[in-house]
């Protein structure tokens, strides 16, 4: 059977990739979201994963409560996303510099 | 080599390759339809978990909404690539040391005495007659009654913003509100004027003297 190592080296590797894909894409808003949805996938993965391995299915629920924050996330974040474009024509994390931080 | 052992690593060489393509590629609609294929080989991941509820979600939620959402934004806006990927192989030295020390690590880690099969043996299938989505409900309704009602408000918290956020008023328009004009009064629109008639003393007398 599939051990329950190659399960969390899976999400590990995902995880790695999109912190990657943060460092990579650091001006471009969008793929910013995809890359922190893929990490809550990750996590999700971790959580299933001890789920089915200790018999356990509080990990089922806690992915299915992450999944719908994920998803509130997600939606307000493109409704921010469309307002900045809408004002400044651009998704340039460059060009949203009002607050001087 | 069993069949769940080969859908697996299959479903994960998959899953890697499609999130690499999602973080390297140029146009962000190619990077959403890889999100898709990402979260589609996640999905029969968890069916090898038996967390069968979990992976039709995912499917219905995340590739039936969430990306659809994500598609028709990206589709919307009309973005510069090229100021955008500005900096793109500048940013792949750090970031793939980071990610890479964290793979390490985590593999290290991982790869520890406490997650081997002996520890953590893998548990005996479940029957034919086993319902995940049974077993998920009756923990759900009952002991995370709480936090499944958070998660609602949260829902509707969320579709009150982004509907508020992305809410404008057009004052070009000739739309018309139809509570205004529904509930429109008589009095609103008709105006009743008082006019002297004028006719009446200088014409009228005399048509009156004629006839």
């Amino acid at each position: 059977m599939i051990p329950l190592t190659h399960y969390l080296i899976l999400g590990a590797v995902l995880f790695s990739l999109s912190v990657i894909g943060i460092f990579l894409n650091r001006k471009n808003l969008v793929i910013l979201l995809m890359s922190i949805e893929l990490m809550l996938l990750a996590v999700n993965m971790n959580f299933i994963a001890f789920s089915h391995y200790l018999q356990d299915v509080a990990g089922q629920v806690f992915v299915f409560f992450v999944l719908t924050v994920a998803a509130a996330e997600s939606a307000i974040g493109l409704a921010i996303l469309i307002v900045l474009f809408r004002n400044k024509h651009s998704i340039n994390v460059e060009d949203v510099d009002e607050l001087k931080g | 080599m069993t069949f769940l052992q080969i859908a697996f690593y299959v479903f994960s060489l998959v899953l890697v390759f499609a999130a690499t393509m999602v973080i390297t590629m140029r146009n962000p609609v190619k990077s959403a339809l890889f999100l898709v294929l990402a979260f589609f080989s996640a999905a029969c991941v968890w069916l090898t978990l038996e967390a069968e509820f979990l992976a039709i979600v995912l499917v219905l939620v995340y590739v039936g909404a969430v990306m659809v959402l994500f598609l028709f934004v990206v589709m919307m806006l009309d973005i510069n690539l090229a100021r955008l990927r500005a900096g793109f192989t500048d940013y792949l030295p750090v970031g793939g040391l980071v990610a890479l020390l964290m793979v390490v690590e985590l593999i290290f880690i991982l790869n520890g005495d406490s997650f081997n099969s002996q520890h953590l043996p893998s548990p005996a299938a479940h029957g034919l007659d086993y319902s995940n989505t049974r077993e998920l409900g009756s923990v759900l309704y009952t002991f995370y009654v709480y936090p499944f009602e958070i998660a609602a408000v949260i829902l509707l918290v969320a579709i009150i913003a982004a509907i508020a956020l992305t809410l404008r008023k057009r004052p070009d328009t000739k739309y018309i509100n139809p509570h205004d004009q529904v509930s429109v009064r008589r009095e609103d629109r008709v105006r009743l004027v008082k006019l002297s008639s004028e006719g009446s003393s200088e014409r009228r007398p005399t048509e009156d003297q004629s006839s």
